[in-house]
């Protein structure tokens, strides 16, 4: 199990070759995740043990040098091929569990309902009540139920697109699951990713999450409205992101007052280049 | 990081390169991780112990060459090595973000029989 998230990430379907209790091997490839009992004898005609022994003195090492994600990015890849291919922009959009991704969505796609058409893939490890919300602000929504994982994959996302209706859609956001550590490994086939994190969670939130932030293109800094209440310091917060990620762009934004979301909207339409694709 | 689907990852590619070779029976391992990757060693082995469980690789040793983080500052033109997760040249103190080395997460090699 993944000792950072809690999440238990072993796919439904995997190879696995399964070794019997006595001295010939089978050979299985199809999807198990189960174990055969198998405490009765086969009856066996032939010796193989020879055999046996020929495998075990015949070690050799096979040379792979391979991405253990390579399957992820080429998928990825692929993905972003198919945006190109439809004039997609594609965000994805990660934070810890409550940061405000879903109110963030909410409330960009709302504003940006008469400029643009836009679809939103929401990542949750149960219930669909995000996708709900979401629906709200007009855009085409669908939910990902990812059970016990932790992190959304290029896979789950190609097989999401496959159910929806994305004709005009310019602008597609995916909501990560909530998640600031997981995620981060996994290329979606994104164009921008954007990082949020509320004021509620600490100035230090960029220090303790340094491999995420990283790899942001924007850094939202979210429910500015509460900054006052939960005396939050600005200034320690600019320059700890600018220390950890200083490739990224930084905002204040507040989903309930709309306080900075123009601006936002503003960069998304500027960095997207969705001025001259709007409706 | 969520090292049960790493492991789970590295192992199909091995799995694969292990049948098609012909071999029935892998002994070891050997990966190049990053330091920067976000991977926990204890959690990848504890992954890796749980996940080889009934296979092929259920006695197989786990060998990990772990790969030092370096950075490019485009001022110099010149690579360093950080000292931690603030990536700031050492020589004019330019704050970076390219990082030459350092999150790899690669199957490297196998043995089998």
């Amino acid at each position: 199990m993944c000792q950072d998230c809690g999440c238990s990430d072993v796919p439904e379907e995997m190879v696995k070759i399964h070794f019997h209790d006595h001295f010939h091997d089978h050979l299985h490839d199809l999807a198990h995740d189960h174990i055969h009992p198998h405490d009765h004898e086969h009856p066996h005609t032939r010796d193989h043990q020879h055999e046996h022994i020929t495998l075990h003195n015949d070690r050799r090492t096979i040379s792979v040098t391979q991405s253990i994600l390579s399957q992820n990015d080429r998928l990825a890849e692929r993905n972003r091929g198919y945006f190109m291919a439809r004039g997609m922009s594609v965000l994805n959009v990660l934070s810890s569990p409550g940061a405000g991704k879903t109110a963030l969505l909410e409330r960009t796609m709302t504003e940006l309902r008469d400029r643009l058409k836009s679809a939103i893939i929401v990542g949750d490890l149960a219930t669909d009540n995000d996708a709900q919300r979401l629906r709200r602000s007009g855009a085409e929504v669908i939910q990902i139920t990812t059970g016990s994982v932790c992190h959304l994959e290029a896979e789950m996302i190609a097989k999401a697109l496959q159910q929806m209706y994305l004709d005009e859609v310019k602008l597609l956001a995916i909501e990560n699951v909530g998640n600031l550590v997981c995620p981060a490994a996994y290329d979606l086939g994104e164009n921008l990713r954007v990082v949020l994190f509320s004021v509620t969670e600490g100035e230090d939130k960029p220090l303790k999450y340094p491999v995420m932030f990283k790899t942001a293109d924007i850094v939202l800094i979210s429910k500015i409205d509460l900054a006052e209440v939960v005396e939050f310091n600005r200034e320690l917060a600019l320059h700890n992101i600018s220390q950890i990620a200083p490739q990224a762009m930084i905002l204040e934004v507040s989903a309930k007052t709309g306080v900075g979301m123009e601006d936002w909207c503003e960069l998304l339409q500027t960095k997207l280049c969705l001025n001259n694709t709007s409706l | 990081m969520h090292e049960v689907s790493i492991i789970q990852s590295m192992l199909d590619l091995a799995f694969e390169q292990a049948l098609s070779q012909g071999a029935n029976h892998i002994h070891q391992l050997s990966l190049r991780v990053g330091v920067i990757s976000g991977v926990v060693p204890e959690a990848l082995q504890f992954a890796f112990d749980s996940c080889t469980v009934g296979t092929i690789a259920s006695d197989a040793k786990l060998e990990i060459e772990w790969v030092k983080a370096i950075c490019y500052c485009p001022q110099c033109h010149a690579e360093f090595t950080p000292d931690d997760w603030v990536y700031v040249c050492p020589r004019c103190e330019h704050l970076t973000h390219e990082i030459r080395q350092g999150r790899e997460l690669q199957l490297v090699s196998l043995e089998v029989s």
